[in-house]
C-alpha cells in the first residue's frame, strides 16, 4: 500500500469490481485470481467473453493464464525489469498519453531519464520474457481505451515490493489510465476485512483514516476525543514484533484472531519470540498453533455471532448481521476489549457497534458518512464517503489524486535477497489454493473442503521429477537454511524447470517453516514468494 | 427457520450471503441474487461458510495455563489476570514491551477498539496485522 500512496496518494482500489468487466484489457500481474478473489476472476472472464483482451504477467501457468490472450511467464522477482521494458516500448512508440502527463502528474521527467538509460536486450535477458511479447503486451496496455492492472500479493511480497507497485503506478499514470469508470490501478486484498483493519488504524503508524501518529494535529484531536494522552512515536511492525526473538524488546502480547506461528516467515524464529514472552493473551474461535502456545486464551464469538461491519478490496463498507448468538460461554472480541480496558481503569462505554461506528465515522474523515442505519438499507457504502448526504465513491481519482499531483517514481530492478545456488538448487514460491483460507484454521474445519483437498502438494516440473528420479504422489523433503518439511509431489509444467510451488494452508507442512524473513523497507513485507531449497525423495 | 443477510468472512471480495438459521444453528449459506459482488454466485468456501461455526473444536471457554497445561477457567479470572500482566509489563516498559496483533477477519468496530485500547490504555503504537502476508 505505501507504493500507492506515495505515487497516487491513496493505497486502495481505484475501481469497483463489477467495473472490471467492462475493461477493454485486463493486465494480471502477480495474482492468482480464480483461487484467490473468485468473484474478481469471474468479472475478468466475463470481460474475456465480451471480447477483451486478458494480460497475465506470472511465473506460473495459472488457470488464469490459461485464458489469457498473452501469458508472459517472467522469471520471479524481476517485476520491476519487466514494467519498465513495457514503458520503454511505450515511450519508444510514442504511445504514453502526454495530456495526462502534463496535467495531472509530476516527476516524470526522472522516470524518462531512467527508461532511456535502459537496455531492452538486457531486460529481456534478465526477465526471461520474449521482448515481442513484452512489446505486444505494452501495446495492448497503452492502446486500449480503458485497461485495469489487477495485483496482488505476487507484488508486494518481495522486498523491493514497493517499488514494484510504484512501477505499476508509473506504466498506468504514463498511459493515463487512472482517472476513469472502468480504467485503473487495483490491488486485490487477501483477507475479507485487511482493507478495514488498515484503515481502522491497526497499523503501527497511523490512527484510524492513515492519520499520522506522528502529526501534531492529528494526535491532539484523537487526544481530546479520547481525553488520554496518546504516544507519538510510531509503532513496531508485525514482523519486527513476532520476529524480535527472545532477547528483542517483546515482554507481553495480545493477539486477536490471527495465527503468526503459522502465517509468519521462518516460523522457528517467531516461536522463538512467542515462546519467550513473559505473557502471551490469545483471542480465537479456535485453538490455533499460536493460541497453544498462550497464557490466557480468549473464547471468540465468530462473525455469525456478532453484528459489525467489513470493508472489503473495493472499499465497500457493509454490514455484518447476527444469526445466532455467541455459542458456549464465547464473547465478541469488542466485548472483551472493553472488559479489559475497564480493568485498566479506561471504560469504553458503547451502547451497540452501531454506536462504536459513530465515534470512527466523527475520527476518520473518509467514514465521515458512514452509519450502520445507512447501510441496513443498501449494498453497503464505498470510501471515501465525505457525510451522512454522500453517496460513496466507487472509482477514486477522478479529476485529482489524493495526494494532488500523481508522482512518477522510477525503480531498479533489485534481485531476490535469496536466489537458488548449488547447495539449494531450487526456487520456492508458495501462494493459496480454491478450497482453503490462509492458516487453515477455518476451512481445515469443513469435511467437504477438505475432501477435495486435504494436504499440501509440491508442484514441480517434469524435467526437474525425472532428474530426481520422482513420480507424482512420492514424498519428499524440501529445506532451506531456516528449516524441513515433508511434502507430496504433483509433476506439471505449470511451474517451470527449477521453480516449485505450493500452498501455506496446511498446519501438518507448515511451508513457513523454510521462507525467509528479508521484507520490503518501506511496506515490510516479507519475501514470501521467492526462497532457495533443495528437495530429497524419501 | 431464517436467512439472515450477512458479508462473507473469507476473501477481500465480499460477497453477500445468506446464513440459514434453524433452532440457533447455522446449517447453510447461500449467495445473495441482487447483491453487486456475489449476484446469486459464491465460491467452493462461501457454499460451505457455515461448516466451521459449530465446530466441536471451537473454543467455548477461557483457558489459562497453570502448572503448564491451559485449564478452564471463569471470565473474571482469565480478564483480571490478563489486565494484572498488560498493566504490569505495559507499566514497566513505558508500553514498549507491548506488542498487540489486530485481525483482517474481525471487524472494523473491533479493529477500531482495539487500536484504541493499545494507543489510549497500554500506551503503544505496537499495533498490527497481517495486512502484508
Amino acid at each position: 500500500m505505501a507504493g500507492l500512496a506515495t505515487t497516487f496518494g491513496s493505497g486502495a482500489m481505484t475501481n469497483a469490481i463489477n467495473e472490471i468487466e467492462d475493461a477493454e484489457v485486463i493486465l494480471v500481474i502477480g495474482s492468482n485470481t480464480t483461487e484467490a478473489h473468485p468473484q474478481v476472476a469471474r468479472r475478468m472472464l466475463n470481460a474475456v467473453d465480451k471480447g477483451a483482451k486478458l494480460i497475465v504477467i506470472d511465473p506460473r501457468r495459472t488457470r488464469l493464464a490459461e485464458c489469457a490472450t498473452l501469458h508472459l511467464a517472467l522469471a520471479p522477482g524481476t517485476d520491476i525489469p519487466l514494467l519498465n521494458a513495457m514503458m520503454r516500448v511505450i515511450l519508444d512508440e510514442s504511445l504514453a498519453d502526454q495530456l495526462f502527463i502534463d496535467m495531472r502528474t509530476e516527476n516524470f521527467a526522472a522516470l524518462r531519464a531512467m527508461l532511456y538509460r535502459l537496455d531492452l536486450a538486457e531486460l529481456e535477458a534478465v526477465t526471461g520474457v520474449l521482448l515481442e511479447d513484452i512489446r505486444r503486451a505494452a501495446q495492448l496496455y497503452a492502446r486500449a481505451r480503458r485497461s485495469v492492472v489487477c495485483y496482488c500479493l505476487g507484488i508486494t511480497q518481495h522486498i523491493c515490493g514497493t517499488a514494484n507497485v510504484q512501477s505499476i503506478a508509473n506504466l498506468a499514470m504514463l498511459t493515463g489510465h487512472v482517472e476513469k469508470q472502468f480504467t485503473g490501478v487495483d490491488p486485490l486484498r487477501g483477507q475479507n476485512n485487511v482493507q478495514g483493519a488498515c484503515d481502522m488504524g491497526a497499523l503501527p503508524n497511523v490512527f484510524p483514516g492513515y492519520q499520522a501518529v506522528d502529526n501534531r494535529d492529528y494526535r491532539e484531536k484523537f487526544e481530546r476525543v479520547w481525553q488520554t494522552r496518546l504516544p507519538a512515536a510510531p509503532g513496531l511492525s508485525l514482523l519486527d514484533m513476532t520476529h524480535s526473538g527472545a532477547c528483542g524488546p517483546m515482554r507481553a502480547m495480545f493477539i486477536m484472531g490471527e495465527n503468526p506461528l503459522r502465517s509468519d516467515p521462518s516460523l522457528d524464529r517467531v516461536e522463538e519470540t512467542l515462546t519467550s514472552l513473559a505473557f502471551l493473551a490469545v483471542s480465537d474461535i479456535f485453538l490455533t498453533e499460536t493460541a497453544a502456545h498462550a497464557h490466557v486464551v480468549f473464547p471468540a464469538a465468530s462473525f455469525a455471532e456478532k453484528t459489525g461491519t467489513f470493508t472489503n478490496t473495493e472499499r465497500r463498507v457493509q454490514l455484518v448481521r447476527q444469526a445466532i448468538p455467541p455459542i458456549g460461554d464465547c464473547r465478541t472480541d469488542a466485548d472483551i476489549i472493553i472488559a479489559l480496558s475497564g480493568r485498566l481503569g479506561y471504560a469504553m462505554a458503547y451502547e451497540s457497534t452501531a454506536e462504536i461506528m459513530e465515534e470512527i465515522a466523527l475520527l476518520a474523515p473518509i467514514y465521515a458518512g458512514i452509519r450502520h442505519d445507512r447501510l441496513r438499507h443498501s449494498w453497503g457504502l464505498q470510501w471515501p464517503c465525505w457525510n451522512t448526504a454522500h453517496p460513496g465513491t466507487p472509482f477514486l481519482h477522478k479529476y485529482y489524486f489524493t495526494r494532488g499531483k500523481g508522482h512518477f517514481v522510477p525503480n531498479d530492478h533489485l534481485p531476490p535477497a535469496e536466489l537458488p545456488c548449488q547447495d539449494f538448487p531450487f526456487l520456492l514460491n508458495s501462494g493459496r489454493i480454491y478450497h482453503h483460507y490462509h492458516t487453515g484454521s477455518m476451512t481445515r474445519q469443513s469435511a467437504l473442503l477438505n475432501r477435495e483437498c486435504g494436504e499440501a502438494l509440491l508442484m514441480i516440473h517434469p524435467a526437474d521429477a525425472a532428474r530426481l528420479k520422482v513420480r507424482g504422489g512420492d514424498r519428499l523433503c524440501m529445506a532451506s537454511r531456516r528449516g524441513a518439511v515433508e511434502i507430496k509431489a504433483e509433476i506439471t509444467d505449470q511451474v517451470a524447470a527449477g521453480s516449485v510451488y505450493t500452498n501455506f494452508h496446511f498446519g501438518e507442512t507448515p511451508i513457513n517453516r523454510l521462507t525467509i524473513a528479508a521484507q520490503d523497507p518501506v511496506a515490510q513485507c516479507p519475501e514470501f514468494k521467492v526462497c532457495a531449497v533443495r528437495l530429497e525423495k524419501l | 427457520m431464517r436467512h439472515v443477510l450477512t458479508t462473507c468472512v473469507y476473501c477481500g471480495c465480499g460477497c453477500g450471503v445468506y446464513l440459514r438459521e434453524e433452532n440457533g444453528r447455522v446449517t447453510g449459506a447461500s449467495p445473495s441474487r441482487n447483491h453487486p459482488v456475489s449476484r446469486g454466485n459464491l465460491c467452493v468456501k462461501g457454499w460451505h461458510l457455515h461448516d466451521f461455526i459449530h465446530s466441536p473444536k471451537r473454543l467455548t471457554t477461557p483457558l489459562m495455563r497453570k502448572n503448564g497445561e491451559l485449564v478452564p477457567v471463569s471470565w473474571d479470572a482469565a480478564l483480571d489476570y490478563t489486565a494484572q500482566e498488560l498493566g504490569r509489563i505495559g507499566a514497566s516498559t513505558n508500553g514498549q514491551g507491548i506488542g498487540v496483533l489486530s485481525s483482517a477477519k474481525c471487524t472494523n468496530e473491533e479493529n477500531f477498539l482495539l487500536q484504541k485500547f493499545s494507543r489510549a490504555v497500554l500506551k503503544t503504537n505496537n499495533i498490527d496485522h497481517c495486512a502484508r502476508l
